[in-house]
């Protein structure tokens, strides 16, 4: 039998570390199981290492990670840093890969909380040496301090390109030109939702705030730009644009070796859909999500998803749906009753009241064209593992392959070592438009174990008991 | 459209039973419950095996593989057939005298295609085996295929000839009307003098509606398949006394069944990996590839299968009723025999005789001892 533990959390950012803060103060016995090798997540990547001066450079919101981790690290909860998560099945049996051993442990209760990843978009030369997820090159200057020598194009929508744009300036890295693809017309989509929006308006100083700088130092900032597309032999040499003014065709061209691109993030589903756990398109966010109570609750009987991985809503948000978890988890046992946890709960749950008002303007402001979630030409690489083309997909869906997994099935297309996490979402699409259906009628492929390769000897060697 | 034949599931054996009746000139229709190809029919090995047949099988087993050999000219697609061999490993003595004693087996019944091999043979045959083999049984032109595509190859080529399938309907009970059976489905009914049942996992539930029982099992055989390697690997291999079917895809990808069974839910049609028995999978590969460690295991996955308590499949038709015809259970094998199972269907509906003894594989062996 595997050693069972009382409540595994999955993910040690800022959901996950808040969940186990207050379980572990709350009695319960916590161990959280973290990819790197110490706590913080993506956002707070390698705070207790990172040096004064580059934090200083990365910003006030980076700090607020060290008092986030100091109390976890006082909380009394176990610690597994290096440890990836490979299978989570619907009786909470966990697979791990910890100093190279795979073994499988029993949780009683399971917190997932492993994040966002960054929205994979397919488009004309993505797969070209040298394009790059801007929140990849993010966490390359976060931890290592390394930036693209020659100067960079930042592409995408949302706020994240605006950041890293400014985050480089500040690094005296040269970026030759931000491209901002949202339509133009989303501000007035979204500007019905800006009074709701400005209760919590934190999010649209600290934009304009990075605007008015990257403008003070000489940084170009396109907007409506569409048609993206990254030309080169062997690696990018230049990116090419359009506008998506007027039905003008003007075409641009900047000359770069680097082009770091970032359309918004998606919850990471793999591990959910591998549990079972029932998942629903969110028409504001554009993306699958697990669909989650209040207390992160999923259909699968004692796991519980929190933070961006329940549906994005940033940094502070995952603290507090964290904590709800977390008391959820303690009034399971409990160790307090419903009206205490409620009674706890109160604040975080006003705060994400609050928060949630924000959102629609946000979702409204940086949505995604459709041009950019169902690549619209047929020589898009959409399964890079594979090698398979958007126009591959829609001949499979007009020879009735018609859902993902068919697609899969027929072509290959998300079999690769990367388990269709990249082209997941790109299928969904293509096949929903090719039959003229709305997107929610389908679902992303279904996931099996390993969620991460794990080769044939530790498999061979999995531990199903470890002290 | 006035139907002369309905058949329930649109896997291979559905499949191949509407193409040689199309081919025939028979108006078919196919009900599938969900997509084509959705369980057994998409996601199992592929294998195309003669080796190590039961007995009974052996006849159909043959005369597939030659309509393997030609598949191209029955489906119009190759279907990646790859006819490389398989081969049974010895390890040991007592596996030698196993594999020996079952060559003349076949031998004894009129066939040669079992052949026993030397060490020498085994090892020119498969140089990555781990060096303590001592022999094997080995099937040349025995080999593997793409099941997906085969199934589609079937049901295109099928489709070209006018079977018409009609894909999401479950089927809720069948009735008789006058000469005629009516399939109903929540949505939809569909008339035919003529009922085939060709469905798979859900056959029993077939039966149950035709009021004539069968002791079906369901099981769900677990598969992995790694990472690309470079090519080193011709034949399937397996091994006398150990539960493996190894073998390297056109792509590089290495497939491994062994035959260990998953947890799966019949209602929500879901499968849950039991990582336990994929560990004790992965320690037969070490065994018998032990350059296979540093490997990466890429997915796992699992099919629903019929599985019948003798392992040999239902065909032929009902015992009670006429006008009803009958092809599951194929426990795990059936894919090798899935172009001549639709020859014979076709056969029997239309001239109410095979070409090959299926007494063996009758239904009522299940209810003779009441």
């Amino acid at each position: 039998m595997p050693k069972t533990y009382q409540l595994v959390v999955i993910g040690a950012g800022p959901g996950g570390l808040c969940a186990a803060i207050t379980a572990a103060s709350l009695g319960l016995d916590v161990v959280v199981l973290d990819e790197q090798p110490s706590p913080g997540g993506q956002i707070y990547r390698g705070i207790s290492q990172t040096p004064d001066d580059r934090s200083a450079l990365l910003g006030a919101d980076y700090q607020r990670g060290a008092d986030l981790v100091a109390a976890f690290k006082a909380s009394g909860a176990q610690y597994w840093p290096q440890t990836t998560v490979w299978s989570l099945n619907s009786r909470r049996e966990i697979g791990i890969l910890r100093q190279g051993r795979a073994s499988i442990i029993q949780a009683e209760r399971v917190i997932v909380a492993s994040g966002a990843m960054e929205r994979p978009v397919p488009f004309l030369g993505w797969t070209l040496p040298g394009v790059m997820n801007a929140g990849a090159a993010q966490i390359l200057l976060k931890t290592a301090g390394v930036v693209p020598a020659q100067g960079t194009v930042i592409a995408g929508t949302g706020p994240l390109p605006l950041l890293v744009a400014w985050q480089y300036l500040r690094a005296g890295v040269k970026v030759k030109a931000v491209l901002e693809l949202s339509p133009g017309t989303n501000l007035w989509r979204a500007a019905p939702y800006l009074p709701g929006a400005l209760v919590a308006g934190d999010y649209i100083s600290r934009g304009l705030k990075y605007t008015l700088d990257l403008n003070k130092g000489g940084v170009p900032i396109y907007y409506g730009v569409s048609r993206l597309q990254a030309r080169g032999n062997d690696r990018i040499e230049a990116v090419e644009y359009g506008w998506d003014i007027l039905g003008s065709d003007r075409r641009e061209t900047i000359i770069t070796d680097s082009l770091l691109v970032h359309f918004g993030v998606i919850p990471r589903t793999n591990l959910t859909k591998a549990a079972g756990c029932q998942h629903i398109w969110d028409r504001g966010q554009q993306c699958w999500r697990p669909q989650v109570d209040r207390w992160g609750n999923t259909n699968v009987p004692g796991i519980a998803v929190i933070g961006d991985n329940a549906g994005i809503g940033g940094a502070r948000s995952a603290e507090h749906s964290g904590r709800l978890a977390a008391l959820e988890a303690a009034r399971s046992w409990h160790l307090i009753s419903t009206q205490q946890r409620d009674r706890q709960a109160h604040n975080d749950l006003k705060w994400l009241r609050k928060d949630l008002r924000v959102r629609p303007f946000l979702e409204a402001l940086y949505r995604l064209p459709d041009s950019l979630l169902v690549p619209p030409d047929d020589e898009i690489l959409v399964c890079r593992c594979e090698e398979i083309s958007a126009g591959q997909i829609r001949q499979a869906v007009r020879e009735e392959h018609g859902d993902p997994n068919q697609v899969k099935f027929y072509l290959r297309c998300g079999m690769g070592p990367c388990q269709g996490r990249q082209c997941a979402p790109a299928v969904a699409q293509i096949v929903a438009a090719e039959n003229k259906r709305p997107v929610a009628d389908y679902t992303t492929f279904r996931v099996r174990p390993p969620i991460r390769t794990l080769t044939i000897a530790q498999l061979a060697n999995l531990e199903s008991s470890e002290s | 459209m006035k139907v002369d034949v309905a058949i329930v599931g649109g896997g291979l054996m559905g499949s191949s039973t509407a193409l040689h009746l199309a081919r025939a000139g028979q108006k078919v229709i196919v009900v599938e419950k969900n997509s084509p190809g959705r369980h057994a029919s998409g996601v199992n090995a592929g294998g195309l095996r003669r080796l190590n047949r039961d007995p009974a099988e052996i006849p159909l087993a043959v005369v597939a593989a030659q309509m393997w050999r030609e598949i191209e000219s029955l489906v119009g697609s190759d279907c990646d057939v790859q006819l490389s061999g398989q081969v049974r490993v010895a390890e040991n003595a007592a596996d030698l005298q196993k594999l020996s004693e079952r060559a003349a087996l076949v031998r004894s019944l009129g066939f040669e295609h079992e052949q026993l091999i030397t060490r020498e043979r085994l090892y020119q045959l498969v140089p990555a085996l781990a060096p303590h083999c001592v022999g094997g049984l080995y099937t040349a032109g025995d080999g593997f295929a793409r099941p997906y595509h085969a199934l589609t190859a079937f049901r295109r080529q099928a489709q070209s000839l006018g079977v018409k399938y009609h894909t999401g309907f479950p089927v809720t009970g069948l009735e008789r009307l006058g000469s005629c059976w009516r399939v109903v489905t929540e949505s939809a009914k569909f008339e035919a003098p003529i009922l085939v049942n060709c469905a798979g996992a859900w056959a029993g539930q077939i039966c149950a509606y035709l009021d004539e029982p069968v002791p079906l099992k369901v099981g769900a055989p677990m598969m992995m398949v790694t990472e690309r390697l470079p090519h080193f690997l011709d034949p399937v291999v397996g091994a006398a006394s150990r539960k493996l079917s190894f073998k390297q895809m056109q792509n590089g990808t290495v497939l491994i069944g062994g035959a260990y069974l998953a947890e799966h839910d019949m209602v929500k049609e879901t499968t849950e990996i039991d990582l336990t028995k994929l560990s004790a999978s992965s320690q037969t590969v070490l065994a018998l590839f032990p350059r296979m460690a540093n490997v990466r295991i890429v997915r796992t996955w699992a099919g629903l299968e019929a599985f019948m308590p003798d392992r040999i499949p239902v065909i032929g038709s009902s015992a009670k009723h006429p006008s009803v015809y009958h092809a599951f259970g194929f426990s795990a094998h059936g894919f090798q025999l899935s172009p001549v199972v639709g020859r014979i269907m076709s056969e029997l509906i239309l001239n109410q005789k095979s070409s090959l003894a299926l007494e063996p594989f009758s239904i009522q062996r299940f209810q003779s001892s009441g």
